[in-house]
C-alpha cells in the first residue's frame, strides 16, 4: 500500500510534475460543483493528455484502490463528478484533439476532453456542412461528459439524446485495459458504436464513469444548412403543449422544439413559449419551412389558442444563439450564482401536469423558477426542467431549492418519468423503483467490469 | 472600487471566460497556462469567495493562483452575467485585501519594494531613468505634447529601443514634445493591479501633480499600461490632462499629412495589447498606421481585437513571471498563432508585449522567421517627411 506521498509521486511520473496536485485549492474547487450536492474533496487532482497516460493512473488506482473519478467540466451540477470517496480526479480536459473529421461518413473522432464549443469553432471553419447536436450547457462541457449523461442537444428533436449519435468509443476499463467499441473494434471507420456486432456501449453511456474512462469516441455530425431561423408561438393553454409539440414533429421540418415557462419579467407569466427552429439552404427552403410549421398550427391560431410573435432582431439572436447563453444567465437571476433543475425524462403528455406541479412547488417554497423542455426524438419523451435559481449567499434559500428539487424529482418519478442526470440521493429513488432483476444485472456489470470498486464510488451503487 | 466580498458569489463557473467569442481555444491565459480550474476566473472567483468565508485557509499557491490573473479582461469580455464588468475590480479588491494582510507572493512584495525605492519595478536607479534617451530634450512649458515612456521605456532594452524609435517618429513629423527624463515616476497601473492601492494613490498624486505644475496638457504614452491608467484612474487623483497613446498620435500625423510612410515590403500580424484593446476600444487606430505603410500586408491572428490573447505580461507579470516558461505559456502560445498567419512580422504597441513575444520567439526557435516590432519601429524603417 503506498503512502499519499508516493501516490502522488507516481502520478507526477505519469503525467509530469505541472499536471498533478494535492493543493488545498485544487481539491477544494473539485470538490464540488455549481449545484446544490454536499462537496467531498478528492486527494489529488490530475489533467493526463494521452490514453496511455490515463492506462497508466487506473492501473495505480486499480492497485492501490485508490478512488478515481473522470471529469469533463462539472456542469451536470447533481454532483456526477464529486468524488465521494475522495480519491483521484482525473480532469480529462487536455486531452483536447479532434483526431479525425470523416466528412464521407460525417462523423468526427474526437478525444473525450474536447469541448463543444471547441468542436462547433472546428467543424464551422473546416466543415462548415457539417454540425453536431449542441447542447444548451455552456461550450466548456465536455461531449464526452455530455454523452455519458446522457445529454441532449439541438438535434435531439430529430436524432435523439446526444449519446444516441455516440458512433464508438475508446474506453479505458477500471482495470486498465484500453478497448475499443463499436465499428472501431473491427475497422479503421467510427460509423457505428454497435450494430452489426452487439452494443457494448451500453455499458458504459450512462454509467457516470462507474464502468470505465472513455479516452475517445466518435461522434455522429450532421448537415449544416446555410440558414437558421426561429419561430415563436405563444399559448396560455398548458394541456395544448404536447399536442403543438407532436403537430411540430409531424412536420419532419424542424431541427429542435424547445418549449420555455417563467414567472418574471410578468409578461411572461401563464404564457408558454414555444420555439421552433428550422433550417434551410436557401430563402425559399426556409419559407416553405415556415409555411409548414404556420400550416401545423393554423387550427390552434384560428380558435386563438395560439399566437405567433413576430421576434425583435434583438430577441433572435440570443434564442439561436449555439450554446445558449440565457440559460446560463439564469444563474443570477436572484444575484445569486446558482441554480439546478430536476430534468426528468419523461412523456410529453406530462407537461401540463409537471408545470402546475412546478408553479405549486416554487410557490410553497418562495423559490423563482423557469422550465425549458425539450422534445426527443419524433416525440417520443421529452427532458422537462424543473429549474430554481438560489443565492450561494443565502444558506436558507439553498436548502429551500434542494427540498424543492427533491419533491419535484419524486413527482416525476411517481408519474411515469426517468430522473436524468440523476444525483445519488436520485439513483437511489431510481433503483428503488427499478425492477430487482434489472438491478441485479447492472450489479453483476459493475463487479465485473470493476472488482476493487475503484470508478467513481458512490455513484449506481447497488446494495 | 465596489465592495467585491458582497458580490463574488455570484459566479457560477460556467466557463465562457475560458474562451474567446467564436470558442476557438482557451483564451485565459493562467488557465491556458496551467489547465487546472483553480487557475481559470471561475476557479479563481470561487477560492476568493472560500478564503473569504474562512473555508480555506491563505496560502502561498493561494496568491499565486490570484496573482497568475494577468487582468486581461478577457473574462469580463466573455462573461455571460451582469456582472461582468465587475470581475477584474473583484480580483483587485481580493488582492488589495492579500496586500493589506501582508500574504502576497514574495515576488509581488519585490515589485512594490522596488517601486516604493526606486520609481520602477526593474530596480534600476532613478539617475539611469534618461539613459536611454541621449540627449531628447526635456518638456518644456508650451511643448505640445509630454512623452511618457514609462519603466520598460526607460530601462528595458527593448523598451529603450521603442522610446527611441517613438522619439525619431515624433521628431520626423515635427511634433513638439518633451520628456520627463530623471523625474519621471512609474504610473502605476501594475501597482493598482496587484493590489497596492496606498502605492498606487501616491503615484497617481504624484504624477498629475507634477503634470499639472509643468503645465502639462497633453500627455503621449508609450505604453498601454500607463496610457489605461491615466486615462481611467488618475481623473479621481486630480489629474487634469488628455492622454494618448502613441499609435493614436500617429494615426493622427498620418492622417494629417504631416508622416507619411514611404513603401516597405512585410507581412504582418498585430497583437492587440489588452490595455489598449479589450481596456479602452482602442483597435483601429493602430492598425490604420500599419496599413499606411505602402506594401505592407496585415494579416489577422484567429484570436485578435476583442478576442485578443494576452501575451502573458500584464499585472506586473512581466516581471514576477508567475506564469513561467515552458511551451504552454501564454508568450509562446501567442507567437506560435503570430507564426501560424504566415506573417513574417509581429507587430505590438506595447513594451511588455515587445519584450515577452521577443523572448518567446527565440524561445519558440522561430527567431530567424518571425521578427517581433514595435509600430514605430516598422514605420521608421521607409519613413519619409513631406
Amino acid at each position: 500500500m503506498l503512502t499519499a506521498a508516493a501516490i502522488y509521486d507516481a502520478l507526477g511520473k505519469i503525467v509530469g510534475k505541472d499536471f498533478v496536485s494535492d493543493g488545498k485549492e485544487e481539491r477544494y474547487f473539485y470538490a464540488r460543483d455549481g449545484g446544490l450536492m454536499p462537496p467531498h474533496e478528492p486527494d489529488f487532482v490530475v489533467l493526463p493528455r494521452t490514453s496511455e497516460e490515463v492506462q497508466e493512473i487506473v492501473k495505480l488506482a486499480n492497485r492501490e484502490k485508490v478512488p478515481i473519478v473522470p471529469h469533463g467540466a462539472g456542469l451536470a451540477l447533481t454532483g456526477l463528478v464529486i468524488p465521494q470517496r475522495g480519491g483521484i480526479v482525473l480532469d480529462m480536459k487536455r486531452m483536447d484533439r479532434i483526431l479525425e473529421v470523416n466528412e464521407k461518413a460525417r462523423y468526427v473522432v474526437i478525444e473525450a476532453g474536447v469541448t463543444h464549443g471547441a468542436l462547433k469553432h472546428h467543424l464551422q471553419k473546416h466543415h462548415p456542412h457539417l454540425r453536431h447536436s449542441i447542447p444548451d450547457s455552456p461550450p466548456i462541457a465536455t461531449i464526452a461528459a455530455n454523452v455519458v449523461i446522457h445529454g441532449q442537444g439541438r438535434l435531439s428533436q430529430q436524432h435523439g439524446f446526444n449519446s444516441d449519435m455516440v458512433s464508438g468509443l475508446e474506453v479505458v476499463l477500471p482495470t486498465g485495459e484500453l478497448c475499443r467499441i463499436g465499428s472501431c473494434s473491427v475497422s479503421s471507420y467510427w460509423f457505428s458504436k454497435g450494430p452489426p456486432l452487439p452494443d457494448l456501449s451500453g455499458l458504459f453511456l450512462g454509467w457516470f464513469g462507474t464502468t470505465g474512462i472513455i479516452t475517445k469516441l466518435g461522434l455522429k455530425v450532421y448537415p449544416c444548412k446555410k440558414m437558421r431561423d426561429v419561430m415563436l408561438a405563444l399559448t396560455d393553454k398548458a394541456e395544448l403543449v404536447p399536442d403543438i409539440m407532436l403537430r411540430l414533429s409531424h412536420t419532419e421540418m424542424v431541427e429542435d422544439v424547445v418549449v420555455a415557462a417563467q414567472p418574471l419579467p410578468l409578461r411572461f407569466k401563464g404564457t408558454f413559449w414555444i420555439m421552433a427552429y428550422i433550417t434551410g439552404d436557401g430563402h425559399e427552403e426556409l419559407e416553405f419551412k415556415r409555411k409548414m410549421v404556420w400550416d401545423a398550427l393554423w387550427e390552434y391560431f384560428e380558435s386563438r389558442d395560439v399566437g405567433f410573435l413576430s421576434i425583435p432582431s434583438g430577441m433572435k439572436a440570443p434564442l439561436l444563439s449555439m450554446p445558449s447563453k440565457d440559460t446560463t444567465r439564469f444563474a443570477d437571476v436572484s444575484k445569486g450564482g446558482g441554480f439546478q433543475y430536476a430534468g426528468p425524462i419523461a412523456p410529453i403528455e406530462k407537461f401540463p401536469l409537471f408545470i402546475r406541479k412546478l408553479e405549486e412547488v416554487a410557490a410553497d417554497h418562495k423559490l423563482f423558477y423557469s422550465s425549458t423542455s425539450r422534445l426527443i426524438g419524433a416525440g417520443h419523451c421529452m427532458m422537462f426542467s424543473f429549474s430554481f435559481s438560489f443565492n450561494r449567499a443565502n444558506a436558507d434559500e439553498m436548502a429551500r431549492a434542494k427540498t424543492a428539487l427533491d419533491e419535484c424529482s419524486r413527482f416525476a418519478l411517481e408519474e411515469g418519468g426517468v430522473l436524468w442526470k440523476a444525483d445519488i440521493d436520485e439513483q437511489r429513488l431510481l433503483m428503488d423503483k427499478m425492477d430487482p432483476n434489472t438491478l441485479v444485472l447492472m450489479k453483476k456489470i459493475r463487479q465485473l467490469l470493476d472488482p476493487n470498486g475503484i470508478m467513481n464510488p458512490g455513484n449506481w451503487e447497488i446494495r | 472600487m465596489q465592495d467585491y466580498a458582497s458580490q463574488i458569489h455570484r459566479c457560477f463557473r460556467c466557463g465562457y471566460c475560458k474562451f474567446p467569442s467564436d470558442y476557438s481555444s482557451l483564451n485565459c491565459p493562467s488557465y491556458r497556462r496551467f489547465r487546472f480550474e483553480s487557475y481559470s476566473t471561475g476557479g479563481r472567483l470561487w477560492l476568493i469567495y472560500a478564503w473569504l468565508k474562512g473555508e480555506i485557509e491563505w496560502s502561498e499557491h493561494l496568491a499565486d493562483i490570484l496573482y497568475a490573473c494577468t487582468t486581461c479582461k478577457n473574462c469580463a469580455e466573455q462573461c455571460p452575467m451582469k456582472f461582468a464588468p465587475d470581475i477584474v475590480d473583484w480580483i483587485v479588491g481580493a488582492r488589495s485585501d492579500m496586500v493589506e494582510k501582508g500574504r502576497i507572493p514574495l515576488r509581488v512584495a519585490r515589485f512594490f519594494e522596488a517601486v516604493h525605492g526606486y520609481g520602477n519595478p526593474l530596480k534600476q536607479l532613478r539617475s539611469q531613468r534618461a539613459a536611454w534617451a541621449n540627449g531628447v530634450k526635456k518638456y518644456a512649458p508650451g511643448d505640445e505634447y509630454l512623452l511618457y515612456v514609462g519603466c520598460l521605456g526607460s530601462y528595458d532594452e527593448n523598451g529603450q529601443k521603442m522610446a527611441r524609435t517613438l522619439v525619431d517618429v515624433l521628431n520626423t513629423s515635427g511634433a513638439s514634445f518633451g520628456i520627463l527624463a530623471e523625474e519621471e515616476e512609474c504610473c502605476g497601473n501594475e501597482i493598482y493591479m496587484l493590489g497596492e492601492m496606498g502605492l498606487f494613490q501616491s503615484l497617481a498624486e504624484k504624477n498629475s501633480r507634477k503634470f499639472k505644475d509643468l503645465g502639462v496638457r497633453k500627455v503621449i504614452a508609450l505604453c498601454p499600461h500607463g496610457y489605461n491608467t491615466m486615462k481611467n484612474k488618475y481623473p479621481a487623483s486630480g489629474g487634469d490632462f488628455q492622454v494618448y497613446h502613441y499609435t493614436q498620435v500617429l494615426d493622427d500625423l498620418i492622417k494629417k499629412n504631416k508622416m507619411k510612410p514611404s513603401p516597405a515590403k512585410a507581412k504582418v500580424t498585430y497583437q492587440d495589447p489588452c490595455f489598449l484593446g479589450r481596456y479602452n476600444n482602442i483597435y483601429d487606430e493602430p492598425r490604420r498606421v500599419l496599413q499606411s505603410i505602402p506594401g505592407i500586408e496585415l494579416v489577422e491572428m484567429e484570436r485578435n481585437r476583442r478576442d485578443a490573447f494576452c501575451c502573458g505580461g500584464g499585472s506586473g507579470n512581466f516581471i514576477t513571471d508567475l506564469l513561467a516558461g515552458g511551451e504552454d505559456s501564454p508568450a509562446r502560445v501567442r507567437a506560435r498563432e503570430a507564426y501560424e498567419t504566415g506573417a513574417d512580422t509581429l507587430a505590438v504597441a506595447c513594451p511588455s508585449c515587445l519584450t515577452m513575444l521577443t523572448d518567446a520567439v527565440k524561445a519558440e526557435d522561430l527567431d530567424d522567421k518571425l521578427t517581433v516590432k514595435d509600430i514605430s519601429q516598422l514605420l521608421r524603417a521607409p519613413l519619409s517627411t513631406r
